[in-house]
C-alpha cells in the first residue's frame, strides 16, 4: 500500500503508494484526479491523519480547476489533488461528509466561483452577504465589475422557538475596537442555546487583488500580504513569500530563515501578551491589562529597534530578509518576568480563577473535527504546530499543549507559549549570523533555473523542477505552484500562489487560522451564559479580515 | 428650628448634585493611579457631563415618555433621598420623612425607573440589562432595609436622623457584632445597587455583559448627562449615609451654629472622599464576578444583615 522513499533531507518518507506523484515544490507533491475519484482520494489522506488546509479554486478560462491541499507533519508531507471542472458546468462532489473545513471550502468555492458542491447539506451562502446577487462570481476572470446591490436574495438566520427563547442581536457595529461580525444569540434566560456569527462584513476581495502582481519586481503582493490580517503582517508576509521562493525554488540560507522566524517569534510575543491583558480586563481585572499594556508598548518598542516598525512590517520580502539589530535580551527577559508575574497575579485571585475555569470548554474530538488551529487547538489538547510539522528554519520546537479546553486552558497555553517565545528568540539571537540576506533573484520573467542554481539544491529536486517548469503532465498546467506555511501567533496561516511564466502572480490563495476557528466559537459556547461571550469571544480572539479576506 | 436647619436639606442638595461626579472621578483616578495609568483627573465626569448636555437630545423611533421620564424620576428620587437623610445634620425640618422604608421605597422607584427605561427601548440589550437590574435590585432593597434596621433597634425608631444621633450620642453601639454584621452587608449592598464591582463594570464597553450600563445604552445627550449624573448622586447619597450611620462624627444637631454646619458639612464631604478612595482602591483588586454568582453574593450579604437584625435585638433585649 505505501512505499518508503528518500525525500530531500535523505531521511525515509512513507508515501501511500497511489499518491506517488509529481514532486512540485518542498515537500510537496500534486495529482491530478478525476470528479469521480476525488472522495476516495481525499478519504485516503484524511484516513492517513492529513488535514485539509486549504482549497483553492482557479479558473483557467474553458475549465475551472479546484486544487485540495492537504498536510501531515513528522515528516512534513503536502499532498495536493487537482480536479478540472468545465467551466460551463462546474460541480464537485461535496466532502462535507468527510470533513467539516470541506464544507466551509466548498461553500468559499461556490459563492466566489460558482463551483456547485453536490451532496452538500447545507448548500448555503457563506462569504457573500444577501445583497450580492446570485450568478455573479467575483473570482471568475469574466466576473467584470461588481454589480448593483440587490433586495432580492435571501440569507434568513435559523430563529430558534420554543418558551422563553428571545434573540439578542449584536453588530455588526461593536462598541470596541474589533472587527465587523454579527453574533445572533437565542437565549433561554440567560444561557445561550445557539449562536450565528455572521462575518465576511470586510470581504475585500484581497485574493482578486493579488493576481496579476509581480512579487519578485515589484514588493505590491509582499505590501498586500501584510495587510491581509494587519494584526499578523510577519505571519501573511511570511506565508506569501515562502510561497513564491517555493514556486521559483529559491532556497535561502539557514540564518535567514532563523531571522525571519525570530520575527513570527516577536510578533507572537507582543499579541500573546496584549491577550493576557485583554482576558483579565474582560473580567473586570483592570490592573493586570495595564501592566500587560505596558509590557506590550516595549515590545513595540524592541520591534522599532529591530525592523523600524513596531509592527515589523517591512524587513521580509521575497528572496530577503533584513533587520536593523539584533532585539536586546535583557529587556526581553525582564519582560518574560513581567508577563509571568501578571499570569501568575492574576490566576492567583479567585474570583479571575472563577471566571475563567470551565468556562466555553472546547472538547478536543470538536477541535479535531472542526480543524482547530493555533493556541487555541493547542488549549484543547491537539498537537498541532506548523513550526513542528512543517518547518521552514531548523528550530527545534515542542507545542506548549492545554488541557480543559476551556478559557482557562486558552490563558495558560498564551502564558507558556510567550515564556517558550522568549526562549526561543534568545536561541535565535545567540546564534545569529548576518543581520541581512538577499537572494539573487533576476527581475525578468525566465527566471526558473537561473534562482535554481542559486540555491542549494540536491538532484530530486532539480527533477521536480523540471516537471513542474517543462509542464509534462499537461494537467498540472504550466503555472508554478508554490506553498507557504507558517505558524503565526493565532495558528497555522497557509498561503499557496501560482505564477505564469513571467513570474506575475496567477492566483494566491490565503487561508488565516481564523477561518478555521471561527466555527469553534458557537460549538464551545454550549451551556454558556450570555455575559460570558465576550470573554470567551476574546479568548479565541480570532481576525475579521483574515477570515473575511 | 433655626434658619440654618432649614438650609441644611438644600445644602445637602446642593452638595450632592455638585459633589456627585466629583466622587465617580475620585474612584476612577484612584483606580487609575493604582493601576499605573495617568489618569483623566477628578473633575472628568464634569467635563463628560459638560460634553453631553451640548448635544442634541435623540429620542429613539417606538419610545415612549417612560423613555423620556426615566432619567428625570431616576435623577428625582436622588435628589429626593439627599435631601431628606441626614447628611449635615440630624435636625432639619424634613427630618420626620427620612423613614428608613421611605428611603429604601425611594431607591426602588429609582432603580424601577431606570429598568423601565431600559426596557422601553424595546432593544435585547435594554431588556438584558433590565431584567439583570432588577434581579439585582430585587435581592439587595431587602439587604438595605434589614441592615438598617439592625441599627434602628439600639435607637427604638426606624427614623434615620433618630439612628444618626442616637450613635451620634453613643458612638460605641455600632462597634458591635450587629453593627459590624450591618456594615459589611450594607457596604456590600451600595456597591450592587450603584452597579460597581464585583458586581457590574463601569467601565466596560462590553454590551453582553452590562447590567446598569445595559440599561442607559439608547440614551444620548442630556438624558445621558442626568442618568450619569443620578447614578453618582445614587453612589454619593448612598456613601454619605453609610458614613453617617457608622460614623456620624461631627454632623451638626439641633444647637450648632453656622460653624458646627459648616465644619458638618466639610467632614460629611471629607468622609464620602475617604469612602470613595478606599472603595475605588478596592476596585483594582477584585474582578467581576460571574452574573450567576451575584445572587449568592447578595445572598451572603442578606444573611449578614437577617444575622444583624437577630444579635441586634438579642442585645437591645438582654441590655433591656
Amino acid at each position: 500500500m505505501s512505499i518508503e522513499i528518500p525525500n530531500a533531507e535523505g531521511e525515509n518518507i512513507v508515501i501511500l503508494e497511489s499518491f506517488a506523484s509529481h514532486e512540485v515544490g518542498a515537500h510537496r507533491s500534486a495529482r491530478a484526479v478525476e470528479v469521480g475519484e476525488l472522495r476516495a482520494q481525499a478519504a485516503e489522506l484524511l484516513a492517513a491523519g492529513f488535514r485539509l488546509a486549504l482549497v483553492s479554486g482557479h479558473d483557467d478560462g474553458l475549465t475551472l480547476r479546484v486544487v485540495y491541499l492537504f498536510l501531515a507533519g513528522g515528516p512534513d508531507q503536502r499532498r495536493e489533488l487537482t480536479v478540472t471542472l468545465p467551466a460551463a458546468e462546474p460541480v464537485l462532489p461535496s466532502l462535507a461528509e468527510l470533513s467539516v473545513p470541506a464544507s466551509r471550502f466548498e461553500r468559499e468555492l461556490h459563492d466566489l466561483f460558482g463551483i456547485i458542491p453536490v451532496g452538500h447539506p447545507m448548500p448555503r451562502r457563506l462569504v457573500r452577504h444577501a445583497h450580492w446577487p446570485a450568478g455573479w462570481y467575483p473570482m471568475r476572470r469574466d466576473a467584470g465589475p461588481p454589480p448593483e446591490f440587490v433586495d432580492a436574495e435571501r440569507f434568513p438566520f435559523l430563529t430558534v422557538e420554543g418558551e422563553g427563547v428571545y434573540e439578542i442581536p449584536v453588530g455588526p457595529v461593536h462598541a470596541g475596537m474589533i472587527g465587523p461580525g454579527h453574533f445572533r444569540f437565542s437565549v433561554v434566560g440567560e444561557t445561550i442555546l445557539r449562536l450565528k456569527a455572521r462575518l465576511w462584513f470586510t470581504h475585500r476581495g484581497v485574493e482578486k487583488l493579488f493576481e496579476g502582481l509581480d512579487p519578485v519586481a515589484s514588493g505590491r503582493s509582499v505590501e498586500l500580504a501584510a495587510a491581509i490580517a494587519g494584526d499578523t503582517s510577519v505571519g501573511h508576509t511570511l506565508a506569501h513569500c515562502l510561497a513564491v521562493e517555493d514556486a521559483l525554488g529559491l532556497a535561502m540560507p539557514a540564518g535567514a530563515q532563523r531571522l525571519r522566524a525570530m520575527l513570527l517569534e516577536l510578533e507572537r510575543l507582543y499579541h500573546h501578551a496584549s491577550d493576557i491583558g485583554a482576558l483579565a480586563n474582560d473580567v473586570g481585572f483592570g490592573l493586570a491589562n495595564s501592566h500587560a499594556g505596558r509590557i506590550r508598548e516595549e515590545l513595540l518598542r524592541i520591534n522599532d529597534a529591530v525592523t523600524g516598525h513596531r509592527l515589523l512590517r517591512g524587513a521580509i520580502g521575497v528572496g530577503r530578509i533584513s533587520v536593523r539589530a539584533l532585539p536586546d535580551l535583557v529587556r526581553l527577559r525582564a519582560l518574560a518576568d513581567d508577563l509571568a508575574d501578571v499570569a501568575r497575579q492574576t490566576l492567583a485571585k479567585s474570583m479571575v480563577y472563577e471566571r475563567f475555569s470551565g468556562t466555553a470548554v472546547l472538547a478536543l474530538r470538536d477541535a479535531v473535527d472542526l480543524g482547530c488551529l493555533g493556541p487555541a487547538a493547542r488549549a484543547s489538547g491537539v498537537a498541532v504546530d506548523a513550526r513542528v510539522d512543517h518547518p521552514f528554519a531548523d528550530l527545534a520546537v515542542a507545542p506548549v499543549l492545554g488541557e480543559g479546553g476551556d478559557v482557562l486552558a486558552r490563558f495558560t497555553v498564551r502564558r507558556d507559549e510567550f515564556a517558550q517565545s522568549v526562549e526561543l528568540v534568545e536561541r535565535l539571537v545567540a546564534e545569529a549570523g548576518p543581520l541581512s540576506y538577499a537572494a539573487d533573484v533576476p527581475a525578468d520573467g525566465v527566471r526558473g533555473g537561473d534562482a535554481r542554481a542559486a540555491g542549494a539544491e540536491d538532484d530530486a529536486r532539480s527533477t521536480a523542477s523540471d516537471v513542474r517548469g517543462g509542464a509534462a503532465s499537461g494537467v498540472l498546467s504550466a503555472a508554478r505552484s508554490g506553498v507557504g506555511i507558517v505558524e503565526a501567533w493565532r495558528g497555522t496561516v497557509v498561503h499557496r500562489v501560482e505564477l505564469d511564466a513571467a513570474g506575475r502572480l496567477l492566483r494566491a490563495k490565503v487561508v488565516d487560522p481564523s477561518w478555521f476557528n471561527w466555527p469553534a466559537v458557537p460549538v464551545s459556547l454550549t451551556d454558556t451564559i450570555v455575559p460570558d461571550f465576550p470573554l470567551v469571544n476574546k479568548s479565541f480572539n480570532l481576525s475579521y479580515p483574515g477570515n473575511d479576506l | 428650628m433655626t434658619v440654618l436647619a432649614m438650609v441644611a436639606p438644600a445644602a445637602q442638595v446642593a452638595g450632592v448634585l455638585l459633589g456627585a461626579p466629583l466622587v465617580a472621578g475620585v474612584m476612577r483616578q484612584v483606580r487609575a493611579r493604582l493601576e499605573g495609568r495617568v489618569g483623566a483627573g477628578v473633575a472628568q465626569p464634569w467635563r463628560d457631563l459638560r460634553k453631553h448636555l451640548r448635544k442634541q437630545a435623540m429620542t429613539p423611533s417606538g419610545t415612549t415618555v417612560v423613555f423620556s421620564l426615566a432619567p428625570a424620576v431616576v435623577a428625582g428620587s436622588a435628589l429626593l433621598i439627599a435631601a431628606i437623610v441626614p447628611l449635615v445634620t440630624t435636625f432639619s425640618p424634613l427630618d420626620r420623612m427620612a423613614d428608613l422604608f421611605a428611603v429604601v421605597g425611594l431607591l426602588l422607584i429609582g432603580t424601577v425607573a431606570l429598568a423601565l427605561g431600559g426596557l422601553d427601548t424595546g432593544t435585547a440589550f435594554g431588556g438584558m440589562g433590565a431584567s439583570r437590574g432588577i434581579t439585582i435590585a430585587a435581592l439587595a432593597e431587602p439587604t438595605i432595609l434589614l441592615s438598617v434596621f439592625a441599627l434602628s433597634l439600639p435607637a427604638g425608631s426606624s427614623n434615620l436622623g433618630v439612628i444618626v444621633a442616637a450613635t451620634a450620642h453613643d458612638p460605641w453601639t455600632v462597634l458591635s457584632v450587629p453593627g459590624a454584621l450591618a456594615f459589611v452587608a450594607l457596604l456590600t449592598v451600595i456597591v450592587a445597587e450603584t452597579g460597581r464591582l464585583p458586581v457590574d463594570n463601569p467601565s466596560t464597553h462590553l454590551e453582553l455583559t452590562m447590567i446598569h450600563e445595559a440599561m442607559e445604552l439608547e440614551y444620548a445627550g442630556p438624558r445621558l448627562a442626568l442618568m450619569e449624573w443620578a447614578s453618582a448622586m445614587r453612589l454619593t447619597v448612598l456613601l454619605a449615609l453609610l458614613a453617617n450611620l457608622f460614623a456620624p462624627w461631627g454632623i451638626a444637631g439641633a444647637g450648632s451654629g453656622a460653624g458646627g454646619f459648616l465644619l458638618a458639612t466639610v467632614l460629611i464631604a471629607a468622609k464620602v472622599a475617604v469612602l470613595a478612595l478606599i472603595l475605588g482602591g478596592i476596585e483594582v483588586f477584585v474582578a467581576k464576578l460571574r452574573l450567576f454568582r451575584v445572587p449568592e453574593l447578595l445572598a451572603g450579604s442578606f444573611v449578614l444583615a437577617l444575622l444583624a437584625v437577630t444579635t441586634s435585638s438579642f442585645f437591645a433585649s438582654a441590655v433591656g
